[in-house]
């Protein structure tokens, strides 16, 4: 057995194969094993695109190790490879001298026409002579497991992902009884499904035992963690879920309007699955109607989020001005991918921050917040929800398609260990008046139709302080002033831009949202060669964390990486003038991967 | 329980009204306060939300809780205030432009979903606001400053859309038979889903006396068909024109005349659940036929926010995870001791905090 610090395995195959049920099985097998993990699905916008060929190619990478994982891994030390199409799909995310496990019977005549090779050696056109290649038949082996089950050859095909997994699963030393116990209870209701999988599952595994000579066999001992009950989250389950606590936290009904989008919709999902714990939720006509019903349910005194993608929240833009002008308590979560226009639906992208900032008509300020790691989307859905209710304000929580659908295990939190969501509920009808504020921080009272006493208007017309509508030129300009001064204010529940690294040196990475783990993996690895480099990672756009400026004068140099064009570098360039911004983008709708960054930031050091 | 008691006058608010003098709406915002005063429902319940037009404002008009919204996203907005809390009596104001042209998605998803909302749809069948454009309930032909030449389109009738929509309450109402306005308002208020009330409105300004074939007081008595459930489809200045149903279609007929005896004429029945008489009865046009008026369609349906509640509540009774942390600690989780090796804090300590 080879003992290994960390592995990349991406399983590849027809979208149509099963591999990112494969990959999830595996990734959470192995998380229960107590390793660090961090996992990138990597699929095509079609459900199903022509099957075998490149275009249709599914893919999911999993990174694990026995130290902290941040990154699903540049390239992928291992691949799993269905047919020829995901060799020549993911022959550029491969790590020199990587392992190649195939399905020999799908290396045919057809596939490799399918995949557009031109010759019979499509590990030579791809340049991967050098790769060390596991032949195996899996296509007839499970053939043969299944052989007297009495099942059409369609079903029987549908289990060879399992084969693949179970073999995994053996040379990576990972037991079957979670994925078992997953598809028992999965097809608990089809007993055949559930004896052929398990049949094809352990034909994998006992495959890879039998041919122990030509297959390696490596071990991963898990990482150090901090003491604790952990789970597997990705980062819309985690945004989700940071909602229904600031729900419970504040002592309020969770709603969410919303319109299935690509990458956000598993939040809907996710909260639709919670009735138990009263969730409303609410699959509206279009993307308008998610943001508007919304805004009603905030009006009318529930916790209200809406769930959209760059499309989605550029036809939210009006809305969400109504909600600045009305200034209710909402939450909008921006899941960033691939644009402009519908661009690249699966693929991830930062593209949308200066649309969230300044995408709406007039003067409309809202405060906007980013979520750095799956998990994180957790605090981040919960703090949005909690900046918003106690400011009377719309928050943006930027996530991307990276963080939606990469997981890593989280250690989960206990509700007392979270901070309090006060409300601002008005309390005095007596006093009571529609935009009368507090002094401090100018936010105004929430009172809502039922309340007596209360009653009140608000709309998308500029009003005075009683809430009624109001033409005078010196109201509108005070009025828009105060806008923008109730969401800088909010930096008083900002905390402080923390340095990873040495607080002073040559170089401060500067980078925001879902780019964390590849930016800290970057400044741990150029440490480790003794460069003075560090990162400061922003979670909190508008308002900017106070120490800001502090924080980079202590720095030679600042590169600010994002998967964009540099809207961060040029937001910057306003909020913080007079420091010289260097840029890393990229925009390939991949995450970055950390030799990139790492020679960027070398090139930088060296001029 | 007390017995709640109001005037109209408890519904009006201090803001001065700004609408044109004599102009319909008026007429219609005194229904609307008169049949509220009547429901028994507590002052602080009642939620009016508008969108954008010359009725839109109606909310400022009232001394409720109100929401002056964009336009067209009235309805989405009501849907989400009946769902936050089923217990308020909704009210959406609109207007032909705002729920038939730029709201007519979430007009029709509205009334799909058959929400416990009640939706006044003022029409003038022009853009007030915008001062005189044609609508999409305008009159094939009709000239306005964006169809010099005439319109080369044919309008949307609203009834039509509702019965499309699945409806399952519409009435028509006109501006200046405030009793009728008010009578209809109380029966959308008490039927249980979305209860569309069309108000045929004149606008002094931009398309005076749209409604004059109608509402002439001299003729409307042979022009306006008032409809009452489970009494006889009669009208004019006789009471003795009445509708019949012959060969799979409407028929003005006049009793006496050709054998027609009073058992001849249809009897309302808003509560019949096929929809075709109504839809019939929502055609209907001059001068062939008398326009209706009053309920035409009243039918029980599931009504969605109450399904929602009771959809919950039957998921909490049997439900397994009753709170967050029950959430939290669901499914597959692990537990990891220290024994795992020394406590890393370089991922925690290189974040920044969350709060």
């Amino acid at each position: 057995m080879i003992e290994l610090e960390e592995v990349a395995i991406r399983f590849s195959g027809d979208s149509g194969d099963g591999m990112q049920l494969t990959g999830t099985l595996f990734s959470d097998t192995t998380a229960l094993m107590g390793n660090d993990i961090s996992t990138f699905p990597d699929y095509p916008s079609e459900i199903r695109a022509p099957q075998g060929t490149v275009g249709g190619v599914s893919g999911f990478q999993v990174q694990f190790g026995h130290k902290h994982v941040n990154t699903p891994g540049d390239y992928a030390h291992v691949l799993v490879a269905m047919n020829p199409a995901a060799v020549k799909a993911n022959a550029r995310f491969m790590n020199p001298g990587g392992t190649i496990i195939y399905d020999q019977d799908a290396f045919n005549e057809k596939n490799l026409r399918k995949a557009d090779f031109k010759t019979d050696d499509p590990f030579a056109e791809c340049k991967l002579e050098d790769y060390f290649k596991i032949p195996v038949p899996i296509t007839s082996l499970t053939q043969e497991a299944l052989k007297d089950m009495g099942l059409d050859n369609k079903s029987i095909l549908r289990s060879k992902n399992m084969f693949a997994l179970g073999l995994v699963c053996w040379i990576f030393d990972r037991p079957l009884d979670y994925i078992e116990e997953f598809i028992r209870s999965k097809f608990s209701k089809k007993p055949a499904v559930v004896e052929s999988n398990l049949k094809v599952l352990n034909a994998g595994y006992n495959y890879g035992m039998n041919m122990q000579h030509m297959t390696p066999r490596y071990i991963v001992n898990p990482a150090p963690i901090e003491p604790g009950i952990y789970r597997n989250i990705n980062g819309n389950h985690a945004t989700a879920w940071g909602f229904i606590a600031a729900a419970e936290k504040a002592g309020l009904e969770l709603f969410i309007g919303s319109y299935p989008i690509t990458p956000a919709t598993e939040i809907l999902q996710a909260l639709s699955e919670r009735k138990d714990l009263g969730v409303k939720s609410f699959q509206a006509e279009d993307e308008i109607a998610g943001i508007t019903s919304a805004i009603g349910a905030a009006f009318a005194g529930d916790l209200a989020i809406t769930t959209t993608s760059g499309p989605g929240f550029a036809l939210k833009s009006e809305a969400l001005g109504l909600a600045v002008m009305a200034e209710l308590p909402l939450v909008v979560v921006n899941v960033q991918r691939g644009g402009p226009s519908t661009g690249l639906p699966t693929k991830t992208e930062q593209s949308d921050l200066l649309q969230t900032l300044y995408g709406r008509n007039g003067e409309s300020p809202v405060v906007v917040v980013a979520a750095s790691t799956p998990s994180d989307c957790f605090w981040f859905a919960y703090k949005a929800a909690k900046i918003a209710l106690e400011r009377m304000v719309p928050v943006v929580l930027l996530t991307d398609g990276f963080l939606g659908n990469g997981s890593e295990p989280w250690k989960i939190p206990s509700m007392a260990e979270l901070p309090d969501i006060k409300p601002r509920i008005a309390k005095d009808p007596a006093t009571f008046k529609a935009y009368a504020r507090d002094s401090g921080i100018l936010a105004r009272e929430w009172a809502f139709p039922g309340m007596e006493g209360f009653q009140h208007r608000v709309g998308g017309l500029e009003k005075n302080i009683a809430g009624s509508v109001s033409h005078d030129p010196d109201n509108h300009q005070k009025n828009s002033e105060i806008r923008e001064e109730k969401v800088q204010r909010v930096v008083d529940m900002v905390p402080d831009l923390t340095v990873c690294g040495d607080e002073e040196g040559d170089v401060l990475i500067v980078g925001w949202g879902g780019t964390y783990g590849h930016l800290i993996s970057t400044v741990r690895e150029l440490r480790k060669e003794g460069k003075k480099v560090s990162l400061a990672h922003f979670n909190y756009i508008k308002p900017l964390p106070r120490n800001t400026r502090e924080v980079f004068a202590r720095f030679k140099k600042i590169i600010v990486c994002e998967l964009n064009m540099g809207q961060f570098a040029s937001y910057l360039r306003d909020k913080v003038p007079g420091v010289e911004y260097h840029q890393y983008n990229k925009l390939k709708g991949l995450p970055f991967t950390v030799k990139e960054l790492k020679e960027s930031v070398v090139k930088l050091l060296e001029e | 329980m007390t017995e709640i008691k109001h005037t109209a006058k408890d519904f009006k608010s201090e803001n001065e009204i700004r609408w044109c003098p004599g102009c319909g709406d008026f007429a219609i915002i005194n229904s609307v306060q008169r049949a509220m005063a009547e429901l028994g429902i507590s002052h602080e319940k009642f939620a009016v939300i508008s969108g954008i037009g010359c009725s839109s404002r109606f909310p400022y008009y009232m001394s409720t809780y109100g929401f002056h919204t964009i336009h067209g996203r009235a309805t989405a907005v009501a849907s989400g205030v009946k769902m936050a809390n089923p217990d308020l009596s909704v009210w959406v104001i609109t207007g032909d432009g705002d729920a038939m042209a730029i709201g007519g998605n979430h007009f029709i998803h509205l009334v799909r979903r058959n929400i416990d909302v009640n939706l006044v749809l003022f029409n003038n069948k022009i853009y007030g606001l915008t001062k005189g454009q044609y609508s999409p309930t305008s009159d094939r032909g009709f000239k306005t400053k964006t169809s010099p030449y005439g319109t080369i389109e044919d309008p949307f009738v609203p009834g039509q859309l509702v019965i499309g929509a699945r409806g399952t309450f519409f009435a028509r109402s006109i501006d200046n038979n405030v009793k009728l306005g008010q009578e209809i308002c109380i029966e959308a208020a008490r039927h249980q889903g979305t209860s569309v009330v069309e108000v045929l409105q004149n606008c002094m300004i931009y398309n005076n006396g749209v409604h004059d074939e109608i509402s002439d007081p001299a003729f409307r008595a042979d022009r306006q068909l008032i409809l009452k459930h489970g009494e006889p489809m009669l009208f004019g200045q006789e009471n003795n024109k009445g509708l019949t149903f012959e060969k799979g279609r409407l028929k003005v007929v006049t009793i006496g005349e050709n054998g027609v005896t009073r058992d001849d004429i249809l009897v309302h029945d808003a509560t019949e659940e096929d929809p075709s008489l109504h839809l019939a009865l929502i055609n209907m046009q001059l001068p062939d036929f008398p326009v209706a008026f009053g309920v035409i369609r009243r039918v029980p349906a599931p009504v969605y926010d109450q399904e929602l509640t009771q959809q919950i509540n039957l998921v909490q009774k049997n439900r397994k995870i009753s709170c967050m942390d029950e959430l939290l600690q669901s499914g597959n989780t692990w537990e990891v001791t220290a024994k795992n090796g020394a406590a890393d804090e370089s991922r925690k300590c290189n974040k920044n905090e969350y709060f």
